[in-house]
């Protein structure tokens, strides 16, 4: 029997919860963001009136309210935002117990089972949507379709407070007419190399042979291939949605093999800046620290330990994952991959619960320093400023961490492995 | 103590526990210190505020002969969803 899959997206997320929480803002344009009083931080999120007036996710403060003058910062509540999030899955809850994270505001339902002569996949999602708005005050989008990747494109297909269904008869109408980069896992770089083989629309990748995209793409081109076909079968993983962010980590395929602790030291500092940038930007600190490695061989290893205290600062995280890798490692090949991982997490405003051991004043000096790293790299470049260390090898530092081929989300897809062989994704 | 932001004012809630394990308000105390019994819970469901801001279980009670909107909070505080400014 075909499945019933819904992917329901709160809209506007932080800052739908801010404005239940601020009626008395009404309709003003909204952003929620880093403390706006020390002049740093960026966007998080943007209600709809601040994004119709150029606000976007990850913009500069200073370029939000240079877009919107009369932008309202709000600073972020995580504690609030995770409650709510734990609203919706218990409402899901009430609908199937197959239910998946995505993130902290997006989840994939698998409701196969609810379905009977009277309630339709269409009904579900409509009770669903109704529901999430008289009992949480929020709006959501929900795409419903017989496979994950579908679903979650009829969610993002339109938006705010719309239900899309994705059926065997429309999906060559509505979703292989749209740009490549709307196909879940199409990032800017795939894009950009899509369209230099002439591979625009995802009608495209649907009809292009599987052999030539697997030539340009390896696996993942066949993975792309069966995506934008329809005929992903990843079952919705049910599990633990309390924190539905569980951790936050990078990996990254190195331009040569490693061949000592230095060359493995370099590429660990800047897996660990990106990822202690990314954990402040969602304003959390982790006390779980992982790593990942992969020699180029077909040894692979992940490691983790517990820190006595939750950090997102770059120099501890780089520091404990350096002492596991060294206390792991024993150099039989050269390395090909390495990941750094951050887990355990917890609201930021914690971080600072300092023990009696740690010295606050330089924590504070550390946190200090990668801000304003953030902030040049943000304005100028992730090139602009360098780790000394990063001298001994450009080609290896050249890496930017950052950039999206790299990034591991925060919830991935393919976190427990996929069903369709692609192994480079650590998390 | 009671706090009013806008159409929320916070209260103080005398509430007892059923041997079923019901929530059940019982009284409150109200901005001017003045306390209300509630004589009866007319309904109570999961429901957001937007005219005072916030989402929780909603309590209809039965006070004086009127009925109020009494929010038990996601955060465990309970709010009067006031009537007028
Ligand atoms: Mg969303």
């Amino acid at each position: 029997m075909e499945r019933s899959i819904l992917h329901s997206d709160m809209n506007c997320f932080y800052a739908s919860v801010e404005m239940l929480h601020h009626p008395e803002l009404g309709e003003k344009p909204l952003a929620v963001g880093g403390d706006p009083e020390a002049r740093h931080g960026i966007v998080l999120t943007a209600n709809y009136p601040a994004k119709r007036r150029g606000v976007k996710t990850g913009m500069a403060l200073w370029q939000a309210r240079q877009a919107c003058p009369e932008v309202i910062f709000v600073p972020p509540r995580m504690d609030l935002y995770l409650r709510f999030s734990r609203l919706a899955h218990e409402i899901y809850a009430d609908y199937t117990d197959l239910q998946e994270a995505f993130g902290i505001d997006e989840s994939w339902l698998d409701v196969s089972a609810c379905i009977d002569s009277v309630r339709d996949p269409l009904t579900i999602a409509q009770e669903i949507s109704e529901r999430i708005k008289h009992e949480l005050g929020l709006t959501v989008s929900i795409g419903v379709s017989w496979n994950k990747i579908f679903a979650k494109f009829g969610s993002d297909y339109r938006k705010p407070d719309a239900i899309t269904q994705i059926t065997r008869d429309n999906y060559k109408k509505i979703v292989w007419s749209a740009p490549a980069a709307d196909l879940l896992y199409v990032g800017r770089a795939t894009k950009r190399k899509l369209a230099a083989i002439g591979i625009n629309t995802i009608g495209d990748i649907a009809t292009c042979n599987p052999k030539i995209l697997c030539a340009h793409f390896g696996k993942i081109g066949y993975i792309l291939h069966t995506f934008a076909n329809g005929r992903d079968e990843t079952p919705v993983c049910p599990e633990n949605t309390v924190s539905p962010i569980k951790s936050i980590g990078n990996s990254t395929t190195t331009p040569r093999d490693l061949v000592n602790n230095d060359d493995v030291r370099m590429v660990i500092y800047l897996l660990a800046e990106s990822v202690a940038s990314r954990l402040r930007d969602q304003h959390f600190a982790g006390s779980l620290i992982g790593i990942s490695v992969r020699d180029n061989g077909l040894f692979s290893f992940t490691r983790q330990k517990k820190i006595p205290m939750p950090t997102n600062i770059s120099d501890e995280i780089a520091r404990y994952a350096m002492q596991l890798f060294a206390a792991n490692y024993q150099w039989e090949k050269p390395i090909r991959s390495v990941g750094v991982r951050v887990g355990d997490l917890v609201a930021d405003e914690y971080w600072y619960q300092t023990d009696l051991f740690v010295d606050p004043k330089m924590r504070e000096k550390q946190l200090k320093v990668d801000v304003a790293v953030d902030s040049l790299r943000r304005r100028f470049g992730h090139d602009i400023i360098l780790r000394g260390q990063m001298y001994f090898d450009r080609v290896l530092s050249g890496l930017d961490a950052r950039a999206e081929d790299h990034m591991v989300h925060p919830h991935s897809y393919f976190e427990r492995g996929n069903q369709l062989g692609k192994e480079v994704f650590y998390e | 103590m009671t706090v009013r932001r806008g159409y929320k004012v916070y209260v103080d809630v005398g509430a007892e526990f059923s041997d079923e394990g019901e929530l059940v308000p019982k009284y409150l105390i109200w901005e001017d210190g003045t306390r209300y019994e509630i004589d009866r819970i007319v309904k109570h469901e999961r429901c957001a505020s937007r005219k005072a801001g916030g989402a929780g279980i909603l309590y209809v009670c039965r006070v004086r002969g009127q009925d109020i909107r009494l929010f038990y909070e996601e955060n465990y505080r309970w709010f009067v969803e006031a009537k007028t400014l």
